[in-house]
Parts: C-alpha cells; structure tokens; sequence
C-alpha cells in the first residue's frame, strides 16, 4: 500500500508527460517520412520534407509576417499595458475601477467575436484587410495581459524607491525610464513574451482580417484545406522549434535578471 | 520645484510638465480598447439587427436573424450551441480533473530545484503551433496511428477504429491543450499556499487526507476557477479544433458563424449568432464569479 503511494504520483507525472508529449514526438517523427503519407506507418528518415518546406515562399513569408506581427503588436500592447498599469498604480481615481474594468473586458471574449467585429468595422470605415489590421486585433487581445502582469507588479515596495528618487530630485521621465522600468524588467520582458508569442499562433483574428499578407497560422490552414502531407509536419515542426528556442531566450534572460536581483 | 532647492539653482526654463504620465497613462491604452473593441462590439450589434437586401447589408431594426437562430427547421443553430456547450462543459471538467493531481505532484512531490525545469517541461508544446497540435492528433488517432497500434498489440482490439472526425477527437484535443493551461494555473496558487497550514492541521490531528480535503482543496479553488474560465471562454470559441478534429457529422457555434461569414458572406446573422455566444460566456462569466465570491467567505 505505501509502495503504491509513494509511486503514484510518479506513475501520473509520467503518463501526463507521455499524454502531453504524444503527439508532438509523432509530429517530429512523421516530418522526417520518406514517402507520400503523412500518416504511420513510417519509412524514413528522410530530409526531403524539410527542404521543400524551406524552399515554400508561401511558408517562408508567412513565418517572417508571423514574425513582424508578432514582435509589432506585442510591443505595442507591452508598452501600452506598462503605461496603463502605471498610471492606474499610481494614481487614484474614482473611476480607477471602470478603467481596470474595460481594459479586462477582452479577455472575456472569443477572439471569433473580436475578429469579427473588427471586420466589420473595418469594412464599414473602408479600410482594407493587411498585416496592420491583423497587428490592431492582436493588440486588442494581449492588452489584458500585458496590463495585468504589469499592474500586480507595481507595489508599494516599488512606489516607495521611486519616491527616493523622486526625492534626490529625479524628473518624472528619469524616474520611470531608469528606476521603475528596470525595477520591472523581469515582468515586461515576460508580458511581451507571452504576448508575441499569442499574436505569433493566433489564427481565427489573423484569418479574417488578412488577404494577400498572411501569417503562418493562416499559411497552415490553408495548406491542411488542400490536403495533409508530411511538409505540413515539416512545417509544425520548424515552428515548435522557433519557439522553443524563444522559450529557452527568454528563460535564461529571467533566470539571469534573477540571479543579478538577489 | 524640490529639485530646484537641491541644486541651488532656478530652472527658468520650463519643462515639460511630465508629472503627467501619471494622469495620462492610461489613455492610450483606454482609447485602444475603446476604438478597437467596444465600437466593433457596438457595430456587430448593430449589424445583428440589419438584413441582406439585394446583396446590400441595410439596418432595418429587425429581429430576424435571431428569430432564424431559434426557428431555422432543421435546428440548426440551436442544436449548435447545444453541441458547444456540451463539448466546453466537457472539456473543463476533464481538464481540471487531469491537471489538478499534475499541478499538484509539480508542486508537492518534485524537489523544489527541479520544479522550475519540471513545469517548464509540462508546458512544453503548449508553444507548438495550434493549427499544427490539433492536426497533429489525427496522426496519432489514424487507422494505423500509435494508440490503435497499442490497442490491437495488446489485443484490445481485433481491427482498427478510426477516432479522428469525432467528437471523443474535439474534446481529445481540447483537453490535451488546456490541461496545460489548468496545471499552470492550479500551480501558480498550490505554491502560494503556506507549507504551516497544512502542518497546523497535522498537529491539529488530520492525515494527510483531511489536510488536503479541508485545508488545501478549499485554498487551490481561486487558480481552478481562474483556469476552468479561461477554458471555457478559450474553448466555447474555437474554431479549429472541431474543424480540423470534430469532422462532419456535428458542428458547434463558431464552426456555424464562420460558415455564415465564409461562404454565405451573411454578416447580420453571423453577428447574431455572436451575439448568443457572447451571451452564453457571459453567463458563465457570472457565474465562475459568484463560486468564487463564495468560496471566499
């Protein structure tokens, strides 16, 4: 009885980690196939897949479009987030509440709808479908949560050294830019992360407002529309690779902003 | 005017008054969500009540594309939201119920300098390409894929089944996407929870059982809430996953809304049909608030 307690967990973990890993190790695997099927049995390993990917203008063009809106809107939105969470932590309004309030309120609705009401405004004002509209949409939907990263990390702790330096006659600018902003790097360099990295696989947004440009999300889907073949696991592949290593960047840029911090 | 006394000398030039940022800050941000979220809902509520006339979108003040949401013959769109809601409660519950006993191994039996790289690891295709892991299940539920393999090696089963194009495939690949989500989140509130609670319950008498019944359970509801919503509002919403996994045989609201704007090119009634499915996330909104209002007591 205690044998099976003590190794329960570790029986779970490891049926989790295999649930979780399943169809990414067949992904990997089957984007090394050798013949026609995307699909097992498998008779590779073979690198033809890869070089038509890396070959494919479409695929190469929507993961550097991918690439501008993804590093664009999450830039935007961190840098809006930061000021709001700002402004909101460290003045207070009768309508401070209000404010958090619409700011939030995105999160709580279908990036379908979001889309679509985008569309439409965008086609009752006359503006067209480009890599710009997608950008707006994304901005919408990571604002959230570049605000409320931002926001839980403005305590009074931090208040309390930017009255320091507010006190040995620091400007208002020098104050956010050199005690604030480097106070709260971990923290933005985490929101923009997981921001750039939602704008990077958002599909339903960048579909409905993008027509020539489009991203690699969008590139994939229409690639599945006309028929699975081992470079669409080639594709997924070298995308799960792109972000791993961004994972990796960025986890030794916070594990290094850590260790200089303590 | 400190900084001036400080530096024994009188700024005659005036600066720019930047104790703004402060008063300003959020404005932007504000005038974002407002121009790029509240008018498009304003303006998809507006054109829910518009009709198609001659191919031309006029607003009529019509309730006709929600009377066709409820009266459509065939059922449609009711039978939809029907089928999205039964997938997403679905989804949820099992989420929740595979990731908790997860977050909790990660945060109370893994030893504390391996958590970090533990969770990092569990997460790890939640960075994959959504399109690319939904898709990436019919590899594995083919006719030949790895777990109709297993089943007929271990005799389970005599000839392959096909499990892609179903619903089992939707709420498969829902499930293996937001239980990472959930175990993020139940984490990120078991870790806060004070080790001497649980060792107060101990020396107060309760196994290790009890402790988790009363003390622990009670504690972790904020980040199950916090999560089971994210997944409801992510999942109720979806597109992709019952359009690459769920195939032909049912179809769920979003897969019904993009329909009415894809091929129809009817943007009133798909922006009715938003408008429900908003109303339904709204309702769920409501009521994951009022548990955790509860629970707080």
């Amino acid at each position: 009885m205690s044998a099976v307690y003590r190794w329960a967990p570790w029986i779970y973990l490891a049926i989790a980690l295999l649930f979780i890993f399943l169809p990414v190790l067949v992904l990997v695997q089957f984007s090394f196939q050798g013949g026609m099927a995307p699909v097992p049995p498998f008779d590779g390993p073979s690198l033809k897949w890869w070089g038509k990917v890396l070959a494919n203008r479409k695929i190469t063009d929507g993961l550097w479009n991918s690439l501008l809106v993804g590093l664009g809107s999450a830039s935007v939105a961190t840098v809006l987030g930061f000021l709001a969470a700002y402004s909101l932590a460290r003045k207070r309004r009768r309508l401070s509440g209000f404010y958090q309030f619409l700011l939030m309120a995105p999160i709580t609705v279908s990036y379908l709808i979001i889309g679509m009401g985008l569309q439409i405004t965008f086609n009752q004002l006359g503006l067209g479908k480009s890599l710009w509209a997608i950008g707006i949409g994304h901005v919408v939907i990571n604002l959230p949560l570049t605000f409320a990263i931002l926001y839980s990390q403005l305590g009074e702790h931090q208040a309390n050294i930017e009255r320091a330096a507010y006190d040995l006659g620091a400007g208002d600018w020098r104050v956010v830019l050199e005690i604030t902003v480097p106070m709260l790097w971990p923290s933005l360099l985490a929101a923009f992360f997981i921001a750039a990295t939602l704008s990077w696989d958002e599909f339903v947004i960048a579909f409905l407002m993008s027509r020539f440009d489009v991203t690699l999300p969008v590139v994939i889907w229409s690639m599945l529309r006309s028929g699975l073949s081992p470079e669409l696991n080639a594709t997924g592949t070298l995308v799960f690779i792109i972000s791993i290593l961004a994972v990796g960047v960025v986890e030794f840029l916070l594990w290094r902003s850590r260790k200089q911090h303590v | 005017m400190r900084r001036c006394r400080k530096f024994g000398r009188k700024s005659s030039v005036p600066k720019l008054k930047l104790g703004g940022l402060k008063s300003w800050g959020h404005a932007p941000a504000l005038a974002w969500t407002a121009l790029f979220f509240m008018l498009p809902l304003i303006a998809m509520l507006v054109m829910s009540f518009s009709a198609r006339i001659d191919g031309k979108i006029t607003l009529t003040w019509t309730l006709d594309n929600y009377r066709a949401f409820l009266t459509r013959a065939d059922g449609t769109f009711v039978g939809a939201l029907w089928n999205s809601i039964e997938v997403t409660v679905l989804t949820t519950l099992i989420s929740v119920l595979v990731a908790y006993p997860l977050a909790y191994i990660l945060a109370y039996r893994v030893p504390k300098n391996w958590q970090r790289f533990a969770l990092v690891l569990t997460v790890l295709p939640f960075w994959t390409s959504y399109v690319v892991r939904s898709y990436s299940w019919l590899l594995v539920l083919s006719e030949n894929g790895i777990i109709n393999q297993f089943l007929l090696w271990s005799g389970v089963l005599d000839t392959p089944i096909g499990m892609g194009n179903s619903r089992f495939a939707t709420v498969l690949g829902f499930v293996h996407f937001f239980a990472m989500l959930l175990t993020l989140t139940i984490y990120a509130n078991l870790v806060q929870i004070k080790d001497s609670y649980r060792k107060a319950a101990n020396d107060l008498g309760a196994n290790g059982w009890q402790a988790f019944w009363y003390i622990t359970l009670p504690l972790s509801v904020p980040g199950v809430a916090v999560g089971a919503f994210l997944t409801f509002v992510l999942a109720i919403g979806d597109y992709i996953t019952p359009q690459i996994l769920g195939g032909a045989k049912e179809m769920l609201l979003p897969q019904a809304v993009m329909l009415q704007i894809g091929r129809q090119a009817d943007f009133p009634l798909a922006s009715a049909l938003s408008m429900i499915l908003m109303l339904v996330i709204t309702a769920a909104f409501l009521l994951f608030a009022r548990r955790l209002k509860m629970e707080r007591v």
